[in-house]
């Protein structure tokens, strides 16, 4: 069983259109989408929902108003300014969490002099099991405000994992997260093999160079696309020259397609909205240069 | 003595986990009396990051001499280490094989962290 | 006035908007410093190519043990939160990069055996370009820690009559870090599907956090009118639709301002300083 992960550095490259084309090509897979801070694969593919659960992680401080006495030691000892004075003519002063702010650090649960703070599980956000046409789907999504550390991207993983192996699926597709802090690090390591979705712009330049050592420390053989690659021609053939000098292979070229947003409007990907267009080409042939990695070799490593 | 061997289920029938610090099963086997103990590890973290750290400590708390497990990250092998608790690695099979394999010395003790960490 | 440009979804132009508003405000006469608080993927620069001499490191408090005070009774342990110390028979081990600065740790050190000690986070460098400040706040590659850094960026930009902060995409910790003070959030969006999905998002994360909002609809087109009703629907202002135009959008994968290629570009921008200038006026 491999493990494809599509990254982009750069958010807005055109990642999560591509992975819904991929998806739409590829046969006996588990699609995992790993972009939980602001998921919208689930927006060009219908999915229909099997399975949802709640994501817990770390814990929320909320103050029992009918046991505070007002003496502001929480207030003092939190270092994240979340607790606030709430001054009420009939009841006096007592403190308030504000959720948003808190940390669920537990220092103000432990320091009040009367043990008015509950110490809760803290909702973070969910996941769902679904169906799709092209095939089952693990998705997810974090509550607004909530801290994006990586977990619930190894939550989807670790699922679309199990899901494959009870249903003997050869193939996990990973909608990667974008950026390169902790939740593409978690997208990313124990992958066989992830493509990086970027496009001609030096923001897109920069940040290919920052997810492609990623990938490297983590020893994950990286492919790379350009979308949108007529928008620039001189720094499409930059980040050729960049990708070449550092070993890392581009295997294809999209050019932009006004048409993606009419395949958005109609939740279709790209190659069922509009096949034979150019784009939809050099998405399919991209998916057959990653279908030939995946498949030559049964160890891509290294 | 107490090994503990990271599984994917509660019985000692049932296949090992290759990651320490988020395997589902933490399993302790008491050499002497011969018993299986299961521990959920899952349910025993909360935090969004440092599962290994806290796996390991658990594993200390509880008395393991010994982990048996597929890859150890670099953190819980720093708390492992400290505390004096060898770390074994390449289990395969069931909890049953692992311990066996162990008794026969056919795994390899680890000097070092090899795996990714844990998130 | 501090602004603060967001966008629930990375890539819809927020970098763009955020910089070619402050310049356009610089050139309108504004006292601006923009602030670029997208530490851990800084943009902003590569439209001013600003020289920023000016920098500071930027650290956070972390426990640091006195192994021979130490007791090994796991207070610390127990208290944290983030695993970022275990406490084993024989020592106690700190592990920097899980730590959230709480203080809970040597605070509740029964033997006092906790001092702290300061870990990098990253920096914060500024510098004059085009007619305005500008300070850009750089993470250490790999740092999961964020808010502090940001909260520096922020500390860096504040006196200025008009602060424009560029935050980072999406709607979790840094954003909420970015957006918790501002006088008003300006959120740019695309009239697709996703970026109709992910302004939702960022509305619903600004009324949490209780902050007056505006949308600017960025690469509009005749015909794409979702966001419009949507908007409309919500009691949301628009405050510009800046048009799509492809040598814009070429121009501007260079590093150009988009202002200064395009007169319509321009004149939309002007039409949200002109509407950030009445807030400004009311507040």
């Amino acid at each position: 069983m491999m493990e494809l992960v599509v990254c982009s550095g750069k958010g807005g490259t055109g990642k999560t259109s591509v992975v819904a084309s991929l998806a739409a090509l590829a046969h006996n897979f588990v699609l995992a989408d790993c972009d939980v801070d602001a998921a919208n694969l689930h927006l060009v593919l219908e999915p229909m929902t099997e399975v949802t659960q709640p994501f817990i992680a770390g814990h929320l401080a909320s103050i029992r108003p009918e046991d505070c006495r007002g003496c502001g030691v929480c207030r003092v000892k939190c270092h994240f300014s979340a607790i606030e004075r709430v001054n009420d003519p009939e009841t006096g002063t007592t403190y308030r969490v504000n959720q948003t702010a808190c940390e669920g650090c537990g220092v103000c649960v432990h320091f009040c002099p009367r043990d008015a703070i509950d110490f809760e599980d803290r909702r973070c956000g969910q996941w769902s099991l679904s169906s799709t046409r092209v095939g089952p789907m693990v998705h997810a999504s974090l509550d607004v405000g909530a801290e994006n550390s990586g977990k619930l991207v190894s939550l989807v993983r670790t699922k679309a994992r199990e899901l494959a192996v009870e249903s003997g699926h050869d193939l996990i597709l990973v909608d990667g997260p974008p950026g390169i802090g902790c939740p593409v690090t978690a997208s990313l390591t124990g992958a066989d093999l992830a493509l990086m979705v970027t496009e001609p712009s030096l923001s897109g330049l920069h940040d290919l160079g920052r997810v492609l050592d990623l990938a490297d420390h983590f020893q994950i053989p990286a492919r790379v696309c350009i979308n949108k690659y007529d928008f620039n021609i001189r720094l499409t053939e930059r980040i050729e020259a960049e990708c070449a000098a550092r070993g890392a292979r581009v295997i294809g070229r999209i050019p932009y397609e006004p048409l993606v947003n009419d395949a958005q409007i109609a939740g279709r990907s790209l190659v069922e909205f509009a096949p034979d267009s150019d784009a939809a080409q050099a998405i399919t042939s991209i998916w057959h240069h990653l279908e030939h990695s995946l498949t030559e070799s049964p160890t891509l490593k290294g | 003595m107490k090994i503990l061997i990271t599984a994917q289920g509660q019985n000692s029938t049932d296949a090992v986990d290759q990651r320490f610090g988020r395997a589902s099963y933490h399993i302790i086997h008491d050499t002497e009396a011969d018993t299986y103990a299961a521990i959920d590890n899952a349910a025993q973290l909360n935090a969004a990051q440092g599962a290994g750290v806290q796996a390991a400590q658990n594993a200390v708390a509880g008395g393991a001499e010994a982990v048996l497990t597929g890859h150890c990250g670099p953190k819980a092998f720093d708390v492992l280490a400290a505390a004096g608790v060898s770390i074994y690695s390449g289990i395969t099979g069931t909890v049953v094989d692992a311990v066996g394999a162990w008794k026969r010395d056919e795994l390899e003790q680890l000097s070092g962290p090899d795996g990714t960490p844990s998130h | 006035m501090r602004i603060v440009v967001a966008s629930g979804k990375g890539g819809t132009g927020k970098t763009t908007v955020a910089v070619n508003l402050a310049v356009s405000a610089a050139r309108a006469g504004h006292e601006v410093h923009l602030g670029d608080c997208d530490v851990e993927e800084p943009n902003a620069n590569i439209f001013l190519n600003a020289e920023l001499p000016t920098i500071r490191t930027v650290t956070v408090p972390v426990p640091r043990v006195d192994q021979d005070i130490c007791t090994h009774c796991g207070a610390c342990a127990e208290i944290c939160e983030f695993n970022a110390i275990a406490c084993l028979p024989r020592q106690t081990i700190v592990f920097e990069d899980l730590c959230h600065s709480c203080a809970g740790c040597w605070l509740v050190c029964p033997e006092k055996a906790i001092t702290q000690r300061e870990r990098v986070l990253g920096e914060v460098a500024t510098g004059k370009a085009d007619g305005l400040g500008f300070t850009e706040g750089r993470l250490r590659i790999g740092e999961t820690v964020v808010p502090p850094l940001i909260q520096e960026v922020k500390a860096e930009t504040a006196g200025h009559p008009w602060v424009i902060l560029d935050a980072p995409p999406g709607t979790t910790c840094p954003v909420v870090e970015t957006m918790r003070d501002a006088d008003f959030v300006v959120l740019v969006t695309e009239p697709t599907p996703f970026g109709q999905h992910d302004l939702e998002l960022a509305v619903e994360l600004a009324r949490v956090l209780e902050r007056p909002c505006g949308v600017v609809i960025n690469r509009a087109q005749e015909g794409r009118d979702q966001i419009d009703r949507y908007c409309e629907g919500e009691g949301l202002e628009v405050l510009a639709r800046i048009p799509f135009q492809r040598r814009v959008a070429e121009a501007c994968a260079e590093g150009a301002l988009a202002i200064d290629v395009d007169d319509e570009v321009a004149a939309s921008v002007e039409g949200l300083l002109r509407a950030l200038e009445g807030l400004e006026v009311t507040s």
